[in-house]
């Protein structure tokens, strides 16, 4: 083999770092290795891929089947009923849905503000030396399992819980106009609320590093003429940081909200497992992916469990959609990044 | 100073000392966690936890059946799931890149990658749990690999985009064919950068509840028996953390401290190798 018939098929192109460019020309042909070894490898890499696309196809099919007996026997009035009997075999979504998504709301509730505080520490404030050891500290609490976090809920937060923060919640809130009823009830540490509050502690850690990220992409000129014509720190972060990457703040938040709504463990520990929609977030409730793990292994009945295979369903959509929605805002960050720069 | 200034230094001082309020109230809870699982972990922790079984309600045991079932599922979902994650990364990296297949898969595994857990435990239950009519320790494996896919492809990608061009070229112009460039020479050149993306799965495996509840279930007594129910440590925890019987509570924080432990230090260990490896580039 000469060398000239090795290089000519080369594209010698100087751009080692953009990703299009980086493409090396076919190989040569050459005695002791077929080309069918290269189709057979390139064929077997993208069969794999094609496994990962067909997994996400394969749980919708897999969910929507399994949970065909239950929309044939309560058509789309699950998702609208309020009633969960497994003795008279009747089952409606509509609280476990509501606790979810109401444990969702109080997580970011609390989650976003405390993600964004700490995402501009991060960025802003935090001395140099500290910020790897910080951040790392942040990425540790997305690592502790979720277990964990149920343990500590149930065992010591909720006590705490419910004998000093909500008999305060009651007193300082209790009587506004709409919202006062959200925080009566008797303060026993065990529900939506609880369920919430640990919820926001576990999706900080993932709000807050993409945050991070997104911030670090400002380029520093834009920071710099903003100090440069006497801005403060927070101006900075307000006028310049914050309208710069909002999109991928956007996607950060919805990538947290996507992970409070499917969290399983610890607020199954926490949130009281009761079929309810209460006026009081003190009250116990469900959400669905607590259902799912309290009830499915007890459920021997085909509709019981066909229902709990349709609340499946339901939560696989939700995320998937709201995940879909922050891919596609953090995808769209990262193409604006390349054109301004 | 006029009142302008005045106002714009107290709404910075303000939010800045919120900022570093948000912080602290992040540390406290990190800590306070920490605290709480040793505190209660190491008074529940000793030797006869490796030597004996999880025992019956109101006498003394261990967890030695349940750390092997651990241990088996998670290796076993290791090896599933990283021959798939990283020739599916390859694809994605070096031949899919902006075709539609590599697109939306890359889309789809970005997806796979925060999708519920639970979810990926019931889709484990219908297509072999209830085709074969019983838990087992397979089932348990293939939920957590499924679980590990996403992100072995996710970093195997991002690695591979880190190699430089030329590395592939001056292989290609030696005559070897493409596969040998991948193998031998791209894969190997970011060898550690991959073995942290497993070695993140194998840390996100250990601590998964929720898929095993519905496929490898729980076991009492020892069984190294792949084909049945087995003994887990997370679903050990979830059942004696709920149960009224302190024996069971005081193995159920024993277990959380392992698990914590284990899941800490597989993170450190992979961020530790991932700092040498981007250093070394």
């Amino acid at each position: 083999m000469t060398a000239t018939t090795a290089t000519a098929s080369l594209p010698m192109s100087a751009a080692h770092a953009a990703r299009a460019e980086r493409e090396p020309g076919p190989p040569a042909p050459r005695k002791g290795a077929p080309p069918w070894q290269d189709l057979l490898f390139e064929r077997t890499t993208m069969f794999f891929a094609l496994f990962v696309l067909l997994t996400l196809v394969g749980i919708l099919g897999a969910l929507a089947w399994a949970s065909i007996p239950a929309f044939q026997k309560f058509g789309l009035g699950f998702f609208v009923t309020n009633v969960w009997n497994p003795v008279t075999m009747n089952f409606g979504a509509l609280a476990p849905i509501y606790g979810t998504l109401v444990t969702s709301i109080i997580a970011l509730l609390i989650g976003v503000p405390v993600s964004f505080g700490i995402a501009i520490f991060l960025t802003e404030m935090c001395p140099v030396i500290l910020k790897r050891p910080l951040g790392t500290a942040v990425e540790l609490l997305a690592a502790v399992p979720s277990i964990i976090y149920g343990m500590w809920g149930l065992f010591v937060f909720a006590p705490i819980f419910g004998d000093y923060i909500q008999p305060a919640l009651t007193k300082v809130l209790g009587d506004l106009w709409i919202l006062g009823p959200l925080f009566r009830g008797a303060p026993n540490g065990i529900g939506v609320l609880s369920a919430g509050v640990i919820l926001s502690i576990m999706v900080i850690p993932f709000i807050a590093s993409v945050m991070r990220d997104v911030f670090e992409t400002v380029p520093p000129v834009l920071k710099e003429s903003a100090y440069g014509i006497g801005a403060t720190t927070w101006e900075v972060v307000a006028n310049v940081v914050l309208p710069y990457t909002k999109v991928g703040v956007i996607g950060g938040i919805m990538l947290g909200l996507g992970r409070a709504l499917g969290e399983t463990m610890a607020v199954t520990f926490v949130i009281g497992n009761a079929y309810r929609i209460s006026a009081s977030l003190f009250e116990p409730g469900n959400s669905i992916a607590s259902a799912l793990a309290n009830e499915f292994n007890e459920a021997s009945d085909p509709v019981h469990r066909a229902s709990l295979f349709a609340l499946g369903l339901v939560l696989f959509l939700l995320t998937f959609i709201v995940l879909t929605c922050s891919r596609l805002m953090l995808a769209q960050l990262a193409k604006g990044e390349g054109r301004k720069t | 100073m006029t009142p302008l200034y005045r106002k714009r230094l107290i709404v910075n001082r303000f939010n800045l000392v919120m900022s570093l309020a948000t912080m602290g109230f992040g540390m406290t809870f990190l800590l306070w966690i920490l605290w709480v699982l040793f505190a209660n972990g190491f008074a529940a922790l000793s030797p006869t936890l490796f030597t004996q079984m999880t025992p019956a309600p109101g006498s003394a045991g261990g967890l030695a059946n349940a750390i092997y079932g651990s241990v088996t599922i998670v290796l076993v979902a290791t090896f599933i799931s990283t021959p798939i994650g990283i020739l599916a990364g390859i694809y994605l990296a070096e031949y899919g890149k902006d075709h539609w297949v590599a697109r939306v898969t890359r889309f789809i595994n970005d997806i796979l990658l925060s999708a519920p857990s639970i979810v990926i435990g019931l889709f484990v239950y219908t297509i072999y749990v209830a085709q074969v009519g019983h838990f087992s320790g397979w089932a348990g494996s293939c939920a957590l690999a499924l679980i590990a896919i996403p992100v072995v492809v996710r970093t195997t990608e991002d690695m591979l985009y880190l190699v430089p061009a030329s590395l592939r070229e001056a292989a290609v112009a030696l005559g070897a064919p493409m596969w040998k460039v991948i193998l031998k020479v791209t894969l190997r050149a970011v060898r550690s950068g991959v073995i942290t993306g497993v070695l993140l799965a194998v840390a996100r495996m250990s601590g998964e509840t929720a898929p095993l509840l519905f496929t490898a279930l729980n076991n009492q007594f020892w069984s190294a028996n792949m084909n049945a129910p087995m003994a887990n440590l997370p679903v050990v925890i979830f059942q004696f953390a709920m149960s009224p019987f302190e024996d069971w509570k005081s193995l159920a924080w024993a277990a959380a401290l392992l698990i914590t432990l284990t899941v800490l230090l597989i993170n450190i260990v992979a961020r530790t190798l991932f700092r040498q490896t981007a250093a070394g580039r």
